[in-house]
């Protein structure tokens, strides 16, 4: 096992470098003289050669290169163009919300998704089973941001029953709309998954065995059908986490909900730069952690993962 | 060939999925063709005494705040997702298999290179990716082309790379090697064929996401700029009337979805049909872009 995560680890090294010298370049090719809109409208030419000198912009690029991450080594992702703040500080004031959004849908994905699969394999023929799983294929095509337009103009404008827009200092209230909408792709994902795994394992040969040696069947059920039909789930949830970020920007700026998504959304409006360079980084700084995190569970849960992967 | 084609086309008349997904497509594509060339008599000119009047028999999908008929707007607007959604799809494929096939091919070097770029590109959330290129690109419908098929390359590679090793190795392969036929040659007549069946359907898969990729590029500002129309703008623009004109919002989604959901059941009708256990991890189908 340690072994195992080793590997992993060092996997992490040449990724990273990857996705921090990407975010480099992408921002260093930025059509037009950052510094012009750093200054606004009131410039002279000396006070932009000044400027230029003091973010280090008359140096060569790789010399710029290695400021760079001479900065980042020191977790400091640049100021705002516009206010001036350090980007760091706002990421770490607006995550904490992203991430309440984020946790609270994941976990309504894996409960609504777990149950709606279950519930379709085990009723796979009525009335109720069919419409579930065309509910689910319906789930992963509809686009988020068009989704919470509607539930905004069902639940807000037509029923009244909750807010269309805010954080309402983070009660349930106004998380209940954007958290379901950030979770229904997955859920559908995880819902489909979930009854194929169940569809799969209770026709399983150590299904049969175990049933044959006599267990009870809410053991066979616990134990043996339902870890094998949830490993897939685990994966689901992993990989979904990147397309949790990236739905986050789209939810975010729908619901006026005041985490990172809707900061680099606004940055990009204003041209912001480092902030949507610091923003973007973070968040692909966090996936490929996640994912890291994500493929050492699959390896606890699956012996036979943990093996090949060592 | 022809047997392969002949028992193709059976098994896909006995799959309902990609029968269903298909008929819905060909619908959609037919109809958003056609939206351009039939004469509109009329109905797409500004005529403000119309505007936002709510769906009817004459105006099925109500009037735009132009007074412009909504369903040949929508209609219209579908003519950029989609061919946004094939061109960029289809330069994923020509660079997924390039490099796919330079990795699987071309020696360990190439091949530890081109993977590791692959996995620098899988490391972002592809949204994020996208969404962060057109922020600092020159907006404009070739840059959405470019930027939505470079960042597909990476998943198509991944498949293509994994079906030469496996193909490599055949014993026809080694024969024709010996009998002195060049790599290009190799690649092109012995290797390149038998991943087809896999490539079309990551194609199809990855199709319906780029197509909604696009829309939530176009929807915050990103992608396709005014005054061309595109579903994603039409429903961000909608916003605006959501509580007098609803329509406006609900139609672009609703046809955006259904188009969605049709290459995603072909798609997953393809995969069944063309090999199942190729695609067995769950990774390979959500990566499909």
């Amino acid at each position: 096992m340690l072994r195992f995560m080793a590997n992993r680890l060092l996997l992490l090294v040449p990724i990273l470098f990857g996705v921090v010298t990407i975010t480099f370049f992408l921002m260093y090719v930025v059509p037009g003289d950052p510094v012009l809109s750093l200054a606004g409208e009131r410039y002279d030419e000396e006070t932009l050669e000044g400027m230029r000198r003091e973010l280090g912009l008359d140096r060569p690029l790789f010399i710029q290169y290695l400021n760079y991450l001479g900065r980042l080594a020191r977790f400091d992702l640049g100021r705002s163009f516009v206010t001036g703040r350090p980007v760091s500080e706002s990421i770490a004031e607006r995550f904490p919300r992203t991430l309440l959004l984020a946790s609270s849908a994941m976990l309504l994905a894996v409960a609504g998704g777990v149950f709606a699969g279950m519930l379709s394999t085990w009723r796979r023929y009525d009335r109720l089973g069919r419409p579930l799983m065309a509910l689910s294929l319906a789930g992963v095509s509809i686009p988020v941001f068009w989704l919470g337009l509607m539930l905004i103009y069902l639940f807000s404008i037509k029923l009244r029953l909750l807010p269309p827009s805010g954080f309402g200092g983070g009660s349930l209230r106004y998380l209940v709309l954007p958290a379901l909408t950030l979770s229904f792709a997955s859920m559908a994902t995880i819902a489909r998954v979930t009854r194929a795994g169940f569809m799969e394992a209770g026709s399983g040969d150590f299904v049969r065995t175990a049933r044959a040696k006599g267990l009870a069947e809410s053991s066979v059920m616990a134990k043996h059908v339902f870890r094998n039909a949830l490993i897939p789930v685990v994966t689901i949830v992993g990989t979904d986490f990147g397309s949790y970020l990236s739905g986050s920007v789209l939810t975010e700026t729908i619901f006026g909900w005041p985490g990172l998504g809707r900061y680099i959304v606004q940055a990009i409006m204003k041209r912001d730069f480092p902030v949507i360079q610091g923003s973007i980084l973070f968040m692909a700084v966090l996936f490929v952690v996640v994912n890291l995190l994500v493929d050492v569970s699959y390896g606890l849960i699956d012996p036979r993962i943990r093996q090949r992967g060592a | 060939m022809k047997a392969d084609l002949k028992e193709f086309i059976s098994r896909f008349r006995r799959s309902r999925s990609a029968c269903a997904g298909l008929a819905v497509l060909v619908i959609v594509v037919i109809a958003v063709s056609l939206s351009g060339m039939i004469p509109s008599g009329g109905r797409d000119e500004i005529d403000l005494d119309r505007s936002l009047e709510p769906p009817s028999a004459a105006h099925p999908f109500g009037t735009d705040a132009f007074g412009r008929d909504l369903l040949l707007m929508v209609l219209r607007g579908g003519r950029i997702s989609l061919t946004v959604g094939f061109v960029a799809r289809t330069i994923s494929l020509l660079l997924g298999i390039a490099l796919g096939t330079l990795a699987g091919y071309g020696g360990r070097r190439a091949d530890s290179i081109v993977m590791r770029l692959a996995d620098i590109t899988f490391a972002f959330p592809t949204l994020l990716l996208l969404i962060a290129i057109m922020a600092v690109a020159t907006p404009g419908l070739v840059t959405l082309f470019t930027v939505l098929g470079v960042v597909g390359w990476a998943a198509m590679a991944r498949l293509v790379r994994a079906q030469v090793l496996a193909v490599r190795e055949r014993e026809y392969v080694q024969a024709a090697m010996a009998a002195g036929a060049g790599h290009f040659k190799i690649v092109a007549v012995y290797i390149l064929p038998q991943c087809l069946s896999t490539l079309i359907v990551v194609y199809t898969i990855g199709l319906g996401m780029t197509i909604m990729a696009e829309s939530s590029l176009s929807f915050l500002g990103l992608g396709v700029q005014p005054p061309a129309p595109s579903w994603g703008r039409m429903i961000s623009g909608g916003i605006a009337f959501m509580r007098t004109a609803p329509w406006l919002t609900l139609f672009p989604g609703l046809v955006l979805t259904l188009t969605v959901c049709s290459l995603n059941l072909l798609g997953d009708g393809l995969r069944d049909i063309l090999d199942p256990k190729m695609f067995s991890g769950a990774k390979t189908i959500r990566g499909g872009f």
